[in-house]
């Protein structure tokens, strides 16, 4: 029975169903990763996916323009990410918390919004596969790797432009600066505040993004609380890929695909008991996490306050 | 700067709460007249959002039911997305002690915080579902749904729809009606042919539309033509399945609408032939301690057949023809 999980047909759905299911995470952990690394966490990823997802599909849906949508998701986004600078950066308050209140504001926000606006349940006509001409058709890898919506290939794109950005720009040392040592940053002259609002409104837009390819590519559908959690974990797989983004890449295709697998495990009747096949994703990454070579501790400013001296 | 803030924050709270204070009624009915419309007032808690297109929805439909029968003599309040037990057990207690006369717990998982408050009003009638545990309290109603009854039904359908023989079910958490409903589906589909494959997906989740999508696109890709599903989530996997040109079976609400070429029939859950009885009884006097099922025969579970879909004349027959006898008991659905 094992073996009914090597054929063609098993693979080819785990990997493509592992990049679809991965999209999500890639948007919301990179622009996680881009706040944290300059020290500021914000566990509200899950309140923006939510009202960025609810935004795509509304705007989407009342003006068939799927890109609109996403430019919506990532107004919403961005907007979110700037009360969030503000509360943090400005206001001092506890990152942690302050995360949270927002993660409770976008759902409420996004639940309200849907009830008053949209009322039922309804599909919308989201982004549509698109084939990679020539890739596309190679066999086995076509399938598996060129057949998907343009987010996903975005989401993909993003991992090596976020490497790019911010290990072979001066933004991108700037970045990394003042998440280790702000202070320092701060007597050179740069702004620490200025480049933390930078950092946590491009998590906002990129957490809006995540939420629309959801809405508008993936699913098709807005239904309240539709993440389901999916934020928090987008949060922990920064830590787990060290903060760096192809360390990211490599916890949520590990964590999508591990849950794939379950799904066919599943489905072929293989006889683990569906509790056990659910948790395996979870448990997989914990001991990938135990058993790999320490990952850092990440940036060493992260949820500090930073208050100018004098 | 602070200052500012914290004094700005401090008036925000306090005309917040002038607000609240001015929104209560102060008109009361003077001590003398005697209160003949005093109207029934029921809350329900429950742990999804009422347009779900499943669970929440159908107690929300059951409730606007009774108040377009009842209108000005039926007063409801409606808590929903209480997911995490203790927010519900608050809000339980919160619409006890406001005196709601009825006070409905509509999730299986807040048994123990109901077992917990009835006790400390008695006046209030509490119900609880979907389960058939009253704690042998005498002011707790259980009352439950027999999801196995329309699952056979949707089963059987399904059973004669399938031309590879293969049928995907994506479920949530393998618990309460969601499993009786698949358990009920698997021994209807296996009664038309014994030989027809269902693969039964427990996602371990109410909620998690991505996973429940990816778990219908996997059934599809291997091989089933015929799938259904139950909890909220599943609004993803009908999507994959109208996707694919292929059939879906709905239950909980009705889910026809949604999408019309691809589902088949819901089975709907109308639960306000057991709220007029909870209703009756509290009117008797009689405050809990009774079980309930919503099933095929007292109108509590109804096979919505969706008029889109052409449905040959054999499989209609066969509906009926299951339908009664699960009604006069000559179909038993076999337990797992």
């Amino acid at each position: 029975m094992i073996s009914d999980l090597l054929s063609a047909t098993v693979i080819i759905g785990i990997i493509s169903s592992g990049i679809r299911l991965a999209t999500p995470y890639l948007f919301a952990s990179i622009g996680e990763m881009f706040g944290q690394r300059s020290g500021v966490l914000n566990l509200g990823v899950e309140g923006q996916m939510l009202l960025g997802s609810f935004a795509a599909f509304y705007v989407t849906l009342e003006t068939n323009n799927v890109w609109l949508g996403v430019l919506a998701a990532m107004g919403v986004g961005a907007l979110m990410g700037l009360a969030m600078a503000f509360v943090t950066i400005n206001l001092h308050a506890t990152q942690g918390i302050s995360g949270i209140g927002f993660y409770l504001f976008g759902m409420g926000m996004s639940n309200l919004l849907f009830q008053k606006l949209v009322g039922t349940v309804e599909g919308v006509k989201g982004f549509q596969k698109i084939s990679v001409p020539l890739l596309g058709k190679i066999p086995v890898i076509g399938e598996i790797f060129f057949n998907h919506n343009a987010l996903v290939y975005l989401a993909f794109l993003l991992v090596p432009v976020a490497w790019f950005v911010l290990n072979k720009t001066t933004l991108g040392l700037k970045i990394r600066a003042v998440g280790e040592n702000p202070e320092a940053v701060d007597s050179l002259g740069v702004s620490v505040a200025g480049i933390r609002y930078l950092t946590v409104i491009m998590g906002g837009v990129f957490s809006g993004i995540a939420g629309a390819s959801l809405s508008i590519a993936l699913l098709n559908v807005f239904q309240q609380n539709m993440t389901a959690g999916q934020g928090f974990i987008a949060v922990a797989l920064v830590y787990f890929g060290g903060w760096k983004p192809f360390g990211i890449l490599g916890g949520a295709l590990l964590f999508s695909m591990i849950n794939a697998l379950q799904l066919w495990v599943q489905v072929l009747g293989i006889p683990i008991p569906a509790e056990l096949a659910v948790m395996m994703p979870y448990i997989l990454t914990i001991l990938v996490l135990t058993l790999s070579v320490s990952k850092g501790q990440g940036p060493s400013a992260l949820t500090k306050v930073f208050e100018r001296e004098g | 700067m602070k200052k500012v803030l914290t004094l700005v924050s401090v008036l925000l709270v306090v005309a917040m709460f002038l607000g609240a204070c001015a929104q209560t009624p102060v008109a009361e009915p003077p001590a003398a007249v005697e209160e003949t419309t005093q109207p029934l007032r029921i809350a329900v808690v429950s742990p999804s959002s009422i347009n779900d297109l499943a669970f929440t929805q159908s107690i929300s439909d059951a409730l606007m039911v009774l108040k377009a029968e009842m209108g000005e003599g039926l007063e409801y309040a409606f808590t929903e997305n209480m997911f995490v037990v203790d927010d519900a057990a608050a809000a339980i207690r919160d619409y006890a002690t406001k005196g709601y006369d009825i006070v409905i717990a509509h999730g299986s998982q807040y048994g123990s915080s109901v077992q917990e408050i009835a006790p400390d009003f008695p006046e209030t009638v509490f119900a609880w579902g979907t389960t058939v545990d009253t704690f042998g309290l005498p002011n707790v109603h259980a009352y439950e749904a027999a999801s196995d009854q329309g699952g056979y039904v949707n089963g059987v359908m399904a059973g004669m729809l399938t031309k590879s023989k293969i049928i995907g079910v994506v479920g949530p958490i393998e618990t309460g009606d969601a499993k009786l409903y698949v358990d009920g589906f698997v021994a209807g589909a296996k009664s038309v042919d014994p030989d027809i494959d269902v693969r039964v997906t427990y996602i371990g989740s109410f909620s998690d539309v991505a996973l429940a999508s990816e778990a219908a696109t996997t059934h599809i890709a291997a091989g089933a033509d015929v799938l259904t599903g139950s909890a909220q989530m599943v609004v993803g996997a009908i999507g994959k399945a109208e996707e694919a040109g292929l059939y879906w079976f709905g239950t909980q609400a009705d889910q026809n609408a949604f999408a019309p070429s691809t589902v088949v029939a819901s089975q709907v859950y109308h639960w306000e032939g057991i709220l007029r009885e909870i209703i009756a009884l509290r009117a008797a006097g009689i405050m809990g301690g009774h079980t309930f099922s919503a099933d095929l025969q007292n109108g509590g579970q109804v096979i919505n057949l969706n008029p889109e879909i052409e449905l040959s004349d054999e499989i209609k027959a066969k509906v009926e023809e299951v339908i009664a006898g699960i009604n006069d008991g000559s179909i038993v659905i076999p337990k797992p």
